[in-house]
């Protein structure tokens, strides 16, 4: 029976388990759409299966409901773990959690339907926008009520960046969701034009930033020197870590609105906070992967390790990649090609579901109190998961810079080179080797599946007391 | 407007400064060293039964 002398490990198991449940969805779709863009035939002439219904389905899925859960199921584990205390609100805990599988539910139905509000990564329609913030709040109560409880005095890094995500989230969300609803399914965003788009990427640049980053980071924080069995590398660059990243994300957005109707400067201010992040994450990767000095042999044998370590070096890539593209003269030739597409997958395959997986691998037997089933199986995930990502990029990589060029190319009369059709050909060869690379992820997932199902099947719940308060200081 | 604004952005960069020097005095030493143990120092362990078929 649940008392206040353990830690609340129900809530963390189900977020925990549909991490993986929500991994494979999310997944499926994406192999699904990546195989659509190389045989067309694939949309089978049903309107819910095409293209555009999906690909939202997809970034939804992957984003909130498979990176949501492992968010929620990694801050709710570790703020009760650094703070000795139990979570605050079980009830409510419970909440978020039966509130945000409906969320995901809903999502999953209205999208394919067609009910959307066309703003991406904020597809969801204003009911749907209402009972997000619903749980939201409950999940900054629960959280930061458990934080106001703690019976350690310092708030350990990984629940500051925790915190920011909880609260930016937020913000974002109420702001950029503003809409005036004509009926029950359909509203209108109270902005208009170039100020819509500005409030679009405002959000949707600091998702990135703070869902997928931020809250991502307060993983690697806990995860990586559990995992490593040492402290972090440098406890003082994560404080300036955590500020730095707080004081420049909220300006990048901008970067995707370059060449647009938006006014140059604020294109221009876009640009150089962008280049300035770059900064704020080397630091935030330097102190992840520099916490493993001095035992790099741990690498060799312990696969959640390299889970970790490698997912950070995602990060550092993407998050290199993607100042560069914020240059405008860059961004000249990748915009609108699938070099974006290779960049955004590097960093939410490469960075959040390596962590992620990383994380649920450590968390799932200790939740359970079970060894795992199999660590050779994680070891094939890691390689299988890292093929994928390699082929998913490249070829990602090579279509995009493509593109750009036949877009450009110009006759000597002035005249364009390509027609538009005839660089849509040419992506063919790359988009079947994308949904090779998708198909490669999609299967470890199912491996990692496998594995989790032999380690959970008839476990009992672990229950897990929290130390006396004199072992604490 | 363009006055307030400039003041605020200086004033925030200011404060960020401060957060700098303040992690890197000699006084935050000792503290972050304890800071960065806490996470190692909660009893991790797979619970007993778990052990027990392990070592049995």
């Amino acid at each position: 029976m649940p008392t206040q002398n353990s830690y609340n490990y129900k809530v963390v198991r189900q977020f925990a388990i549909m991490t993986v449940v929500w991994g494979i969805v999310g997944m499926l779709v994406g192999v699904l759409i990546a195989a659509q863009m190389a045989w067309p035939v694939l949309n089978f002439d049903i309107p819910w299966l095409t293209f555009g219904r999906l690909r939202a389905l997809h970034t939804n899925a992957v984003i909130f409901a498979f990176g949501g859960s492992a968010l929620f199921a990694t801050s709710y584990y570790v703020v009760q773990r650094t703070c000795h205390v139990r979570l605050f609100s079980g009830p409510l805990a419970g909440f978020t959690f039966w509130g945000w599988q409906l969320i995901i539910v809903l999502a999953a139905i209205t999208l394919p339907l067609g009910i959307t509000t066309s703003k991406e990564y904020a597809e969801l329609e204003w009911p749907i926008d209402i009972l997000i913030t619903l749980v939201w709040v409950s999940y900054a109560v629960v959280f930061f009520g458990t934080l106001i409880k703690r019976k350690i005095p310092h708030i350990y890094v990984a629940n500051w960046f925790f915190g920011a995500f909880i609260i930016t989230v937020a913000i974002l969300h109420l702001g950029n969701s503003a809409a005036l609803p004509v009926n029950f399914l359909k509203s209108y965003s109270v902005y208009s034009g170039v100020q819509d788009a500005m409030v679009q990427w405002w959000y949707g640049h600091n998702a990135v930033g703070f869902f997928l980053t931020a809250g991502f980071l307060g993983i690697m924080y806990y995860f990586i020197p559990k995992q490593a069995e040492r402290p972090v590398y440098s406890y003082r660059l994560s404080v300036v870590h955590f500020w730095a990243l707080v004081f420049t994300y909220i300006w990048a957005g901008p970067h995707h609105l370059h060449y647009t109707a938006l006014p140059n400067w604020a294109q221009s201010l876009g640009m150089v906070f962008s280049l300035i992040l770059l900064a704020p994450s080397w630091g935030g990767m330097i102190n992840g992967i520099m916490t493993l000095s001095g035992a790099w042999e741990k690498l060799r044998t312990d696969p959640i390790l390299r889970f970790l370590i490698v997912s950070v070096s995602f990060y550092g890539m993407s998050t290199f990649e993607g100042p560069m593209m914020a240059i405008k003269t860059v961004n000249a030739l990748s915009h609108y090609t699938d070099w974006t597409i290779g960049h955004v997958h590097s960093g939410a395959l490469g960075w959040v579901a390596l962590v992620s997986i990383g994380a649920m691998y450590y968390l799932i037997p200790r939740l359970f109190g079970r060894e795992i089933y199999s660590v050779k199986l994680i070891e094939v995930h890691f390689w299988i998961a890292t093929i994928g990502i390699v082929l998913y990029i490249t070829s990602m990589w090579v279509a995009g810079i493509m593109q750009g060029l036949m877009w450009r190319a110009v006759n000597t009369d002035g005249t364009l080179t390509y027609s538009f059709v005839e660089s849509v050909q040419a992506m063919h060869p790359f988009y079947i080797v994308r949904f090779l690379g998708g198909a490669f992820f999609l299967v470890g997932m199912l491996i990692m599946a496998y594995n989790v199902w032999r380690t959970v099947v008839g476990a009992k719940p672990a229950e897990a007391a929290i130390p006396a308060p004199a072992t604490a200081h | 407007m363009t006055l307030i604004h400039s003041i605020w952005t200086a004033l925030l960069l200011a404060v960020f400064v401060g957060i700098v020097v303040w992690a890197w005095s000699s006084k935050r030493k000792d503290a972050f060293e304890r800071a960065a143990h806490l996470p190692l120092e909660d009893d991790n362990e797979l619970d007993p039964v778990a052990a027990e078929k392990k070592h049995g």
